[in-house]
């Protein structure tokens, strides 16, 4: 067996003493294929037929604007919702798949605790080993610069260093794709920064990611794909430098001009 | 407001003597009382928990038959625990019945569903907040058990002070199922209730008034230990 497959076997939590430090660099859970994929809420349509496929490299940035449905596309792909209709299919089963992504929300939920045992307690779920976990969450504090703080109660954090805590917590899982859902909204342009720059991280070490924003100008930074999503459906896929230099379909075009698509 | 008047005096006395019957009656009531809060808080929480994090058919009614439970009468749970416990019950082998055991028993089923039932409202709301993110941790309803238990501490100690305040403060259950034996079975309650029908009000009225020392001195105690525990790690 070579270094590489051996290194995949290790990810699974089950074989837990074998979760390895580094993030994987080989994805096996990728190419995701999505077909067809349906959501409904309370009678109220919100995808109609979403067809996607997601590659492991540079990050995905799903873009469109408000109530496009790029929220709920995020929870589908995670397994939080369940599909009205269409095919989700990655590359293994769903239950390794699941076992091998995490996902960081729109507003992070601390956990009554302190910084650090909010890292090891997703550590913990994941079947690591008790000896193993500390030091895990304390190297993946360490990333995100907020090791000085590991002993403060989440809750008492700022918004911004809630947010890179909970990055952390989703990178110490060492994923193959992590899913983030408006990961910077609610923060200021200093936090943003912050919460980019360790983005880029995550996506050099070698994980995918997968994230939605309303804002142009970060996907801009980021992104190596563009899925354009709009009413529901998606309207354009496409390398982030050609959507953004000649966006094909006249809503992704009039998107970029800033007009209000209704 | 003779009475009154008599029964703060008598009351200051007592403790100011530290009168060692009184003494042993406090004793034993605070110890069955805790006892019958931490019998209960073993079921009580855990079913309260689990009621916050399942959706199963028929959960509203288990939660409207949860709420009505809180309503239950100390006479009727400890006439209860009183046939079950009595020589010819299913466990009169135990031979409990008018011991502190019994007293412990029939307060712990007083107080269990009150436990439960508060337990569930308050880690309802936080499971609300829980839910997705636990659920993308691979955590189902199962496993977020323990862990709204452990992150709900603070509000739950709450509701274990609710649970000790009706266990403290009931005397028809204990009053049947360990029949207010002087020196063994007799607590404040019980106490206050012979005091009473002996027509000695003052004396009756300053151990009401001990008692509620007692449970404010111990609902204090909670407050800064709770307080002290949330600066930490809230």
């Amino acid at each position: 067996m070579d270094g590489a497959a051996a290194a995949a076997r290790d990810l699974r939590p089950s074989q837990a003493a074998g979760i390895p430090a580094e993030v994987p660099l080989r994805s096996t859970i990728l190419p995701l294929r999505v077909e067809g994929l349906r959501y409904a809420a309370g009678g109220h349509a919100i995808l109609h037929g979403v067809d996607l496929e997601i590659a492991a490299g540079p990050p995905t940035l799903v873009v469109g604007p408000n109530g496009a449905g790029k929220s709920v596309l995020l929870r589908l792909l995670h397994g939080l919702l369940t599909p009205a209709g269409g095919r989700i299919a990655w590359a293994v089963p769903f239950d390794q798949a699941r076992r091998r992504q995490a996902m960081v929300f729109q507003r992070p939920v601390m956990l009554r605790r302190s910084a650090l045992a909010n890292v090891v307690y997703p550590l913990a779920l994941a079947g690591l080993p008790r000896a193993g976990r500390a030091a895990r969450a304390r190297e993946a504090l360490a990333r995100v610069g907020l090791l000085h703080l590991a002993e403060r109660p989440a809750r008492q954090l700022s918004g911004g260093e809630q947010q890179r805590l909970a990055l952390a917590r989703a990178w110490a899982l060492a994923p193959e794709l992590i899913f983030l859902d408006e990961p910077t909204a609610n923060l200021d342009p200093a936090a943003t920064r912050a919460v980019e720059a360790i983005v880029q991280d995550i996506a050099a070490a070698g994980t995918k990611v997968v994230m939605t924003s309303h804002d142009l100008a970060q996907a801009r930074r980021l992104a190596g794909d563009i899925v354009f999503l709009h009413r529901g459906r998606v309207i354009e896929h496409a390398p982030a430098a050609r959507f953004f230099a000649a966006p094909r379909a006249p809503e992704a075009a009039a998107f970029l001009r800033g007009e209000l698509l209704a | 407001m003779e009475d009154f008047d008599a029964a703060f005096a008598i009351a200051i006395g007592m403790i100011g003597s530290a009168d060692p019957a009184l003494l042993e009656i406090v004793v034993l009531s605070l110890k069955v009382s805790a006892a019958a809060v931490l019998l209960a808080a073993l079921v009580g929480l855990p079913l309260g928990a689990l009621l916050a994090v399942a959706r199963f058919p028929g959960r509203r009614a288990v939660v409207v038959a949860l709420n009505a439970l809180m309503g239950l009468p100390p006479v009727v749970a400890g006439l209860a625990i009183y046939l079950l416990l009595s020589r010819s019950g299913p466990l009169g082998e135990l031979g409990l019945l008018f011991t502190p055991g019994a007293m412990v028993l029939a307060q712990a089923v007083l107080i269990a569903p009150i436990l439960a039932a508060l337990a569930r409202q308050v880690l309802e709301g936080l499971w609300e907040e829980y839910a997705e993110q636990l659920r993308s941790f691979g955590a189902g309803p199962w496993r977020a058990v323990p862990s709204l238990l452990f992150d709900g501490r603070f509000a739950l100690s709450t509701v274990l002070l609710a649970g000790f305040g009706r266990a403290s403060a009931e005397v028809g259950a204990v009053m049947i199922v360990g029949g207010n034996i002087e020196g063994f079975t007799r607590v404040m309650t019980t106490a206050i209730a012979l005091e009473t029908s002996k027509g000695n009000l003052p004396l009756a009225l300053a151990l009401g008034v001990v008692l509620m020392a007692i449970v404010l001195t111990v609902n204090a105690a909670v407050q800064v230990l709770r307080d002290a525990a949330a600066r930490r790690a809230a």
